[in-house]
């Protein structure tokens, strides 16, 4: 069974302007010790989609339908008692912007002993023991004056590594990471993408990655869910979607970032801007914007198709690519046959044999009325 | 590319040095060197990138090539006329623009999308009648794609990349030669970014634009410039060729710089070896004395902390500041 299972979820918002889905039928499975990425632009749902498993949604945003299991307990629903318990102790998340997800009139320690004190039963003393031990973990130097200060006085990389402590410090099953690095800068990025690596290794625990930089979901994820406006599109293993993608809108952003090779070259950009959630159309959202759309696109959203084990996509392409494939192979059947029973009806050895003799006989003809002309000559 | 040692450069900043008074008392201040004596030339058409990490001062040195600051102490010589006077800011003005980060605080809410775009035209008396004024803002409006209907309608009525779009309509007025790019894709989702990237690289070729390209979005950076300029704290620390700078980078800041890209590709990006740096940036208020890098360098010694290296050009095209660039690299 998954640690994690997340079925056909739909959350929507519902405000003055009207009901908008953010999240429409997302559905994944996330294993022990197994890094997630959720990849898409800014609106696509890939933030709503982790505050809804974990029930963090602004007022007006609702749970609309579908389960999300945490070995296999429904949470959908549960109440707020067990998700009280769930929350910062199961699954816990760190947010994009370090600045401003930190209490600033609370120190550093006051705020990664409130997760311990609230989910154990460890005493004060062992709290702050706990904190000094997890700010050593993160590669925090001096925690002990660390634990004194408060978040202003520290930067934008000691902040985040402040906010894996507290995140870490009840060790949970899941670690929700929502844009972890989109603050800060290359190199300190790398530091904080290589300490998460390090230790989902010395810990075992799930990461969900959410992020909209490919570079980053390159290095980190074994398996990647891709979203736009809302839809699942496509979901794989990383191998799987970033050397065969099956949906037009991945296969669309893989071409627009520029990489080491592009150097000199246009970049192939999606066209359009980004979709309206309150509008959102019929079929496939991504269609008013794909180059490859179809008329059934606009008529009827795409059904999920399994492309391999490791692969799945929601994209009717897939589907003409593979009626494509049927008729290609039934085309080709049949003209195998019609050679064949052609084959049978005159068999070409026989034909053959009968072109030779005729040609010898005309052969020998003419050789003969040759001779008999010499010697009505000599005559 | 047009040979670089007969034609003179469209900018030429020489020593240039920007420091801000920061109050730490009753009448004392103390300064903090955001640029400090940073000279680099940029050719007629070419595009200049440069990159390094918040707070390095990469943003100043752009705005006070336009003397959006007042230089401290250098010079900027645009197209051989040094830049010192009232007179020769507003010529500069009309051959220089920029273009800003944000598409969401850089256009006036109250104004519409035409008088956002006929300011500058406003500003500098660049049209006799108003229907003339009128011809021209459609003109700019096609130019970056933008619908003639649109012209009425305010900022907030448009998504992030059609607001940039009007943002690069607006610095483009003046129908100038040299445009600072400040951050311009870095606000902008992937899918948007390739679409505004394709067209600075469309103007460039129609209009025959210079850009300083600022950004710290390394692979972008490395599509678009012809030349990279790296900064750390102030100070310009490698400028070479694109291609040279990711190739053969010789200061151990870009080098580390360059190996911390994460590459949109599963296998390079789990095979690549990073060389990580310890560490924060120190605060520019007390900057480290010598090498602005030895704190966080893993080559630092002695002398490092004694002098800053000079930028020297070391091959071809390729400036470094590193006392130990032949040890290093050897």
């Amino acid at each position: 069974m998954a640690l994690l299972e997340v079925r056909d979820l739909h959350t929507s918002f519902f405000t003055d302007a009207g009901e908008v889905k953010a999240v429409n039928g997302v559905s994944f499975n996330l294993d022990r010790g197994q890094t997630l990425g959720i990849v898409g632009e800014s609106g696509s749902g890939k933030s709503v989609t982790v505050y809804s498993i974990l029930q963090i949604l602004a007022p007006a945003g609702k749970i609309v339908s579908g389960s999300v299991k945490l070995d296999g307990q429904e949470l959908v629903n549960s109440g707020e008692k067990v998700m009280r318990d769930v929350r910062g102790n199961k699954i816990s998340i760190i947010f994009q912007d370090p600045m401003t997800s930190l209490n600033p009139t609370y120190t550093i320690g006051d705020q990664i002993m409130e997760a311990i004190l609230l989910h154990t039963d460890r005493t004060r003393e062992q709290a702050y023991a706990r904190a000094i031990e997890m700010l050593e973990l993160v590669g925090v130097n001096d925690p002990e004056k660390r634990m004194k200060q408060y978040p202003h006085e520290h930067s934008g990389g000691m902040r985040q590594r402040v906010m894996i402590a507290m995140a870490l410090a009840c060790e949970p099953d899941i670690l929700i990471a929502d844009e972890p690095t989109t603050a800060l800068d290359v190199t300190i990025q790398a530091q904080i993408l290589e300490l998460m690596q390090r230790l989902q290794k010395e810990l075992g625990m799930a990461i969900i990655m959410i992020t909209h930089d490919l570079g980053v979901v390159a290095q980190m994820c074994d398996e990647i869910v891709v979203m736009y406006a809302g839809s699942y599109c496509e979901r794989g293993t990383a191998e799987e979607i970033f050397y065969n993608p099956k949906h037009e809108y991945t296969k669309g952003l893989l071409r627009s970032i520029p990489t080491m090779d592009t150097m000199g070259q246009k970049l192939q950009p999606i066209t359009g801007t980004p979709i309206d959630l309150l509008n959102l159309p019929k079929g496939c959202p991504f269609a008013p914007r794909c180059d490859a759309a179809m008329k059934v696109c606009i008529r009827q959203a795409p059904e999920q198709m399994v492309i391999n084990e490791d692969h799945k996509a929601s994209c009717w392409m897939n589907v003409k690519a593979q009626m494509e494939a049927q008729a290609a192979a039934a085309q080709a059947e049949a003209q195998a046959e019609a050679e064949a029973a052609a084959r049978r009806a005159t068999p070409a050895g026989i034909v053959d044999e009968i072109v030779e003799e005729v040609e010898a006989e005309l052969a020998h003809k003419a050789s003969q009325a040759k001779t008999v002309e010499e010697e009505g000559g000599e005559a | 590319m047009a040979d670089t040692t007969t034609e003179t450069p469209l900018v030429d900043v020489r020593h240039l040095k920007e420091y801000f008074p920061v109050n730490t008392g009753f009448f004392k201040s103390i300064p903090l060197k955001a640029v400090d004596d940073v000279s680099f030339q940029i050719k007629r058409g070419e595009t200049l990138g440069l990159v390094g990490e918040s707070g390095c001062g990469k943003t100043t040195v752009g705005r006070t090539i336009l003397h959006l600051y007042e230089p401290t102490d250098g010079e900027v010589i645009y197209d051989g006329r040094p830049i010192k006077t009232k007179d020769d800011i507003k010529w500069f003005r009309t051959k220089s623009t920029m273009v800003f980060q944000d598409p969401y605080s850089s256009l006036n809410p109250r104004m519409t999308v035409s008088d956002i775009i006929g300011e500058p035209l406003d500003v500098h008396k660049m049209y006799s009648s108003h229907e003339e004024r009128e011809k021209k803002i459609l003109e700019l409006m096609d130019r970056v794609g933008l619908n003639s209907e649109h012209a009425s309608r305010y900022a907030h009525e448009f998504s992030g990349g059609q607001r940039q779009r009007i943002g690069i309509a607006r610095s483009l007025a003046v129908d100038p030669e040299f445009i600072v790019c400040d951050e311009p894709v870095s606000a902008l989702d992937v899918s948007i970014q390739a679409q505004v990237i394709n067209m600075f690289d469309e103007l460039q070729d129609q209009m025959g634009l210079t850009y300083l390209f600022i950004a710290h979005d390394l692979l972008v950076v490395r599509h678009i410039s012809d030349r990279i300029a790296v900064m750390y704290l102030g100070k310009m620390v490698e400028l070479a060729d694109a291609a040279e700078i990711y190739d053969h980078p010789l200061h151990p800041y870009t080098k580390s710089l360059i190996s911390a890209v994460p590459i949109p590709d599963p296998k390079i990006a789990r095979a690549n070896k990073r060389i990580p740096l310890q560490g924060d940036i120190p605060s520019p208020l007390n900057a480290p004395s010598g090498c602005p890098f030895r704190t966080r360098c893993p080559y630092a010694e002695a002398k490092c902390a004694e002098s800053m290296p000079s930028f020297d050009e070391v091959s071809s095209g390729h400036f470094v500041a590193c006392h130990r660039t032949a040890e290093i690299n050897s």
